[in-house]
């Protein structure tokens, strides 16, 4: 097949391509140009080659451990996120009313945590938490318990997973909502008949049907809170100690905190790498599922 | 094995309902024998799909009480009924094989696994499912799957009906004759009361031996094909059984002769005692009703002629209403003037809609009864 040559194409594509190369072909080259670079101030720099590269990809220097530190936090912590909030959003979803005015009202309040900005909600909670004058801090250490987030990095950790939890379940509640609603009453008439249990059909129907919204929220909530920043900078800002010292937190300090512009574009660079790969075993994964429920409805 | 009997049924969506409007399903006394074939027919809406849902227990009736077997299951929960329902999208659980899939309903039941093995493989053999057993059953065939719904019904020893709503609704057109008629092979072979909820009257006339026509929460006849097509109990079941449905042209009747207009018409029967102050109509089918050359029988108007294929069907006017006919093969016409004859004992004379019996003429009502 022989394709047309038309040079006016490329003026149509023009746009797209100054407005790509602007927001982000530019900034990502000024990045990489500085990961190859070590500065002293005075808009002096000098050549360093793959210096911060590879001191970042070796844990016993000073870089390379504080680096591999906040990724093994970072992990965790969305591990924690997953762990938390995909079952309860699946466990609010199941719970909520399917009809009447009750639905709208249910759904109202599910989305408002959504609708509040990041570091709103980190200073709802730096204020709410707190031992002295916050509602929930001054209550547990009413209680006998002894909770500090400022001091004891397991209280700075429970806080944060407590308050991204309230925050982003909502989410996976009504990703999981919309799934429910999609399964037609057939099929649970259907699951009477056949005398399945309460267990049974949600293993059986419920959890089939909602995979498909299961997949795109854990992949939202995995990416999210692997890029968390505002809400724990805001709440405890990475401490006490490096406790809460996410990738994205630790990028900020040495950027912005040390000026070391070197060293913080190459962990940059690094940290995107890691965002895009586990991006694109999340697309692999969704897209493997999307080719096998075309097989599913092409011989119908 | 059940007969199933529908005591003073009637059910509503509304919590207040204030008259019979209201309500979905109007109060209905029915008995389905025990291995009977059949169809509930009636347009979208008049209530068949709610009253399926009662039989099956999806649905708790207002008023009235159903009987299995004399035994009240009213209120009794639908897994502890012995019914299956195949709905019109095929249900099927995505995530388990056929084989696990007509397992189900035994494994909830807590059978024996040896007992629930042989089961699964002699309804799969009769289901012609033998050779997907293995196989998804989210990747099969609507036809194949509605075949799955079916088979989770017919696994259960304990089934004493099956209730069917409009389950070929998603099948291609050529399977749909397939599948139905290894419906009607099940139904001989199993000595299952199934009941077939349909809006298609082909469907309905091909697959029951007994037919309840609904309309607008009422049953409004229920009889064989036979009955259905030659006395409709009413207008509607003429309209909505036979394609082209039945002609209805309001008359006034007087003795033997009825009047369309300025026309006549004899009738086979008298009807002395026709209610007064009511709609009075006259009915006959178009395939009573044959085409002839102008002057003979009624006088017609002919509008149209449309080839269906086996047959061709005039769309006329007696006196200014419309109405179709049969053309026979040997006629052909000059013009748009022609002469109707129909056949006296196929017309009948409606009253609000309702069919009138009629008194059969003195020395005649032997030889009717020999044609019939």
């Amino acid at each position: 097949m022989d394709k047309p040559v038309n040079n006016r194409a490329w003026l149509l594509v023009a746009p797209v391509f100054l407005i790509v190369a602007f927001s982000a072909i530019v900034p990502i080259m000024t990045v990489v140009n500085y990961s190859v670079q070590d500065t002293f101030g005075n808009n002096q720099f000098f050549w360093n080659g793959l210096g911060w590269f590879q001191e970042l990809l070796d844990p016993s220097t000073e870089l390379g451990g504080r680096f591999l530190d906040a990724l093994w936090r970072n992990l965790l912590f969305s591990a924690i996120i997953l762990a938390i909030e995909v079952p309860l959003g699946i466990l609010v979803a199941l719970s909520m009313p399917r009809e009447g005015w009750k639905v709208a009202a249910t759904l109202v309040v599910m989305a408002l945590p959504l609708l509040i900005p990041w570091n709103v909600v980190g200073t709802i909670w730096q204020v709410f938490a707190r031992a002295d004058i916050g509602l929930a801090g001054w209550a547990i250490n009413a209680l006998g318990i002894d909770y500090n987030y400022t001091g004891d990095p397991l209280a700075a950790w429970i806080t944060i997973v407590v308050m991204d939890v309230w925050h982003w379940t909502s989410l996976v509640a009504l990703l999981c909502y919309a799934g429910l609603k999609s399964i037609p009453d057939a099929y649970y008439q259907a699951a009477r008949i056949d005398g399945a249990s309460r267990w049974a059909v949600f293993t059986t129907i419920q959890l089939p049907k909602m995979k498909r919204v299961l997949l795109i929220a854990v992949l939202l909530r995995f990416m999210d809170s692997f890029m968390i920043y505002t809400e724990p900078f805001v709440l405890t800002g990475g401490g006490p100690g490096n406790a809460t010292t996410f990738l994205s937190i630790d990028l900020v300090k040495i950027a912005l905190g040390q000026f070391d512009l070197g060293k913080a574009a190459a962990m940059s660079l690094v940290y995107n790498l890691i965002v895009l790969a586990l991006c694109w075993v999340f697309y692999t994964v969704m897209t493997n599922t999307g080719t096998e429920r075309r097989q599913e409805e092409n011989p119908a | 094995m059940a007969s199933i009997t529908l005591d003073g049924l009637a059910h509503t969506y509304r919590p207040d309902p204030r008259g019979p409007q209201d309500y979905a399903l109007k109060e209905i006394d029915h008995v389905w024998r025990q291995g009977g074939a059949y169809a509930l027919l009636g347009p979208s809406g008049c209530g068949k799909t709610t009253l399926l849902n009662i039989i099956s227990g999806l649905v708790v009736p207002t008023r009235g009480r159903i009987l299995f077997d004399g035994r009240d299951v009213t209120r009794l929960p639908t897994e502890a009924r012995n019914i299956a329902q195949v709905f019109q999208f095929p249900v099927v659980y995505d995530t388990m094989s056929v084989r696990e899939n007509l397992a189900f309903p035994l494994k909830n039941r807590r059978m024996p696994r040896e007992a629930i093995a042989r089961r699964v493989e002699e309804i799969a053999s009769r289901l012609d499912l033998t050779p997907v057993l293995d196989r998804k059953a989210s990747n099969l065939t609507a036809d194949a799957k509605q075949k799955i719904s079916l088979g989770r019904g017919l696994v259960r020893e304990d089934v004493a009906a099956i209730l069917f709503d409009e389950p070929l609704t998603v099948i291609d057109p050529h399977l749909k004759w397939q599948l139905r008629s290894s419906l009607k092979e099940l139904h001989r072979a199993l000595d299952l009361t199934m009941i077939y909820v349909t809006h298609d009257q082909t469907e309905a006339l091909t697959f029951a031996d007994t037919v309840v026509v609904m309309h607008d929460g009422a049953v409004v006849q229920t009889g064989t094909p036979e009955e259905l097509f030659e006395r409709p109990a009413h207008t509607f079941v003429g309209h909505f059984i036979g394609s082209p449905g039945m002609n209805v042209l309001p008359a006034q009747v007087e003795g033997r002769t009825a009047h369309v207009g300025d026309v006549a018409i004899a009738l086979d029967r008298a009807y002395p005692a026709l209610p007064k102050g009511e709609r009075i109509e006259l009915g006959v089918r178009p395939e009573f009703a044959t085409l002839a050359a102008p002057g003979t029988g009624l006088p017609v108007t002919v509008t149209r002629i449309e080839d269906i294929g086996r047959a061709r069907i005039a769309r006329i006017e007696i006196a200014g209403n419309p109405a179709a006919a049969m053309v026979p093969e040997e006629l052909s016409l000059d013009g748009d003037r022609a002469g109707l004859t129909l056949d006296p004992r196929q017309v009948h004379i409606y009253a609000d809609g309702v069919l009138v019996p009629g008194v059969p003429a003195p020395g005649e009502a032997a030889g009717r009864e020999g044609a019939a």
